[in-house]
């Protein structure tokens, strides 16, 4: 019954997007939104537009199951379209009593759904293409230096990454509940707000239990193996920038090159 | 009164990376009154299967009828579909979750808008079924030892008064004296109620033990259908899929190439014991 959720899923195709290392498309994909930010222009936005249709390209995503990603965010988009298109000064297109349309709002509107779309897109590019494993390793190296201001970076990485792990746990988990609960005649679609609202009892009751068991079996089993957080922890698989990683910066850097000079010369 | 699947598929997740084909053409009948056993190796489409037999899950293609009417009908009522097929799915004690246990069985037939008195009258006679006393009502489900709450969960379905039970791994997890008390009271409820019973298991001893009729699913494919006793006639087919049969059936077969004149058909223990009685009684003569 929930197979829509698509947010920080894997999609495994291995397409050499997935090889790269994830150091690399974390900060791709920085770069990629600072572009989307940087590029104010048609021109700008048709090099974005190619260059993440590449993208997609090679990392043998199928479109469908990226826009579907999109879904979730398609209220926020029409909100903040619409508010711009209508509230914002400049020259009048049409005007229906007080509210007016105006060629600077339009243009603003349209850049700004862009931008946004985009950088959904963008991002979740980088989780398709990478285990959310490699993504919390990526990150705990890239802030390593935060240690010496006594962050605990390995520490978050390490919650961040068992909170990655858990969600298709706990899908999974809600699907069985919810078969099991619809196999005893429970319905969560008829009624008032009331009677929806009631129906989430035997769902999420059984959910927070067994979350709450599954966490502590994990922590037992940490404990178990002695797991005292990152000090002197070394890695099975240590992260190695290899030489598709060093051509990928070169496509990033040559990419935001053109994105800053077409913002500074071709206005 | 019968369940009846036709060239039933279906395909998990179809259109992404995780596409599997989980039932291929899967063809059957299940009659009112009935135990059957259902088995598998682990990701052979069991619990796929199961879920179709009271619409939980879609078949891609093929039809299901109960009792002559297509489920997939618009008009068809799925709700009634599933107060008929009862179904419990494996560690079905982790779906509990009102305050009480006497509330929890009620949960059912509350559903199926009866009024008070005859739910918690259903909900007392699930409860007698599978053999939890009064002392019990006023418990929270959360208090009680596994098995226990196995049992109750079981009794959740019961309530709604199915035609037919099916039961994911039931005795999964148990100790052994939990195990036998929980096959008893469900063999009981087939003898007493003449509830239709599918009961999925790994272990070879309780199917021998407690089925008449056997399926057995590999690769999403239904490879046997037959009584119990011919099914495991075929162990060595069995074994290739990752079952077995029973031990008995292996010191018959053993016995046998020693050269005693024993038949290898056999599936119980008493069986067994009658059949090596009468060798020794025959003065053990090897052929």
């Amino acid at each position: 019954m929930i197979r829509d959720i698509t947010i920080g899923q894997y999609y495994p195709s291995g397409s050499v997007l997935h090889r790269l290392d994830p150091r690399t498309k974390i900060l791709g994909t920085v770069i990629f939104i600072i572009s989307l930010f940087i590029g104010d222009s048609v021109l700008s936005y048709g090099i974005a537009t190619v260059f993440l249709a590449l993208m997609i390209k090679v990392s043998k995503v199928p479109l469908k199951f990226i826009v579907k990603g999109l879904r979730p965010i398609v209220i926020l988009l029409v909100f903040s379209i619409g508010i711009n298109m209508l509230f914002t000064p400049g020259d009048a297109i049409v005007s229906f009593g007080f509210l007016t349309i105006t060629k600077q709002g339009v243009k603003l509107a349209l850049f700004l759904g862009i931008r946004l779309v985009y950088l959904i897109i963008g991002s979740s590019l980088m989780t398709f293409t990478t285990t959310p494993t490699a993504l919390t390793d990526g990150l705990e190296k890239l802030f390593g230096f935060l240690k010496v201001l006594k962050v605990p970076v390995h520490e978050v990485a390490m919650m961040m990454a068992i909170a990655l792990r858990f969600i298709p746990i706990l899908t999974e988990e809600l699907d069985k509940i919810m078969k099991a609960q619809a196999a005893r005649g429970a319905d969560f679609n008829r009624g008032s707000l009331k009677e929806k609202l009631h129906g989430l009892i035997p769902i999420l009751v059984p959910l927070f239990v067994s979350a709450i068991r599954r966490s502590n079996d994990l922590a037992m089993a940490m404990e178990a193996r002695c797991y005292h957080g990152g000090d002197g922890r070394t890695r099975m698989k240590p992260l190695v920038y290899q030489k598709e990683d060093g051509l990928a910066y070169g496509v990033l850097i040559f990419y935001l090159l053109i994105i800053i000079l077409v913002r500074l010369f071709l206005r | 009164m019968s369940i009846k699947l036709e060239n039933v598929n279906y395909i998990y997740a179809q259109g992404t990376a995780y596409e599997k084909q989980a039932l291929k053409d899967v063809t059957l009948e299940i009659q009112k009154g009935e135990f059957i056993g259902l088995a598998g190796h682990t990701g052979s489409g069991k619990s796929t299967l199961i879920q179709h037999l009271n619409g939980l899950e879609k078949a891609t293609s093929g039809t299901i009828t109960y009792d002559g009417q297509n489920i997939y009908d618009k008009n068809f009522d799925l709700d009634a579909l599933r107060m008929k097929v009862g179904l419990t799915f494996q560690y079905p004690e982790y779906q509990l979750f009102e305050p009480t246990v006497f509330e929890d069985v009620c949960f059912g037939p509350k559903n199926q808008k009866l009024d008070k008195e005859e739910v918690e009258e259903r909900a007392r006679e699930a409860l007698r079924l599978v053999g939890l006393s009064k002392e019990f009502y006023d418990k929270s489900p959360f208090q009680l030892s596994g098995g226990q709450k196995r049992r109750v969960a079981i009794a959740g379905v019961l309530a709604m008064n199915p035609d037919y039970l099916i039961l994911d791994e039931p005795a999964a997890g148990l100790d052994p004296i939990g195990r036998t008390e929980i096959l008893d009271q469900i063999k009981r409820l087939h003898e007493e109620k003449g509830i239709a019973v599918i009961l999925v298991s790994h272990s070879m001893e309780d199917l021998a033990n407690y089925v008449d009729r056997m399926i057995v699913m590999n690769h999403g494919e239904k490879v046997f259908d037959d009584k119990t006793k011919n099914v495991f006639a075929h162990y060595k087919e069995l074994e290739w899929i990752g079952l077995s049969a029973p031990a008995v059936t292996y010191i018959m077969d053993e016995l046998k190439q020693k050269g005693f004149p024993v038949s290898t058909d056999v599936i119980h223990m008493d069986d067994a014991e009658r059949e090596i009685l009468n060798v020794i009684k025959g003065g053990g003569q090897r052929s």
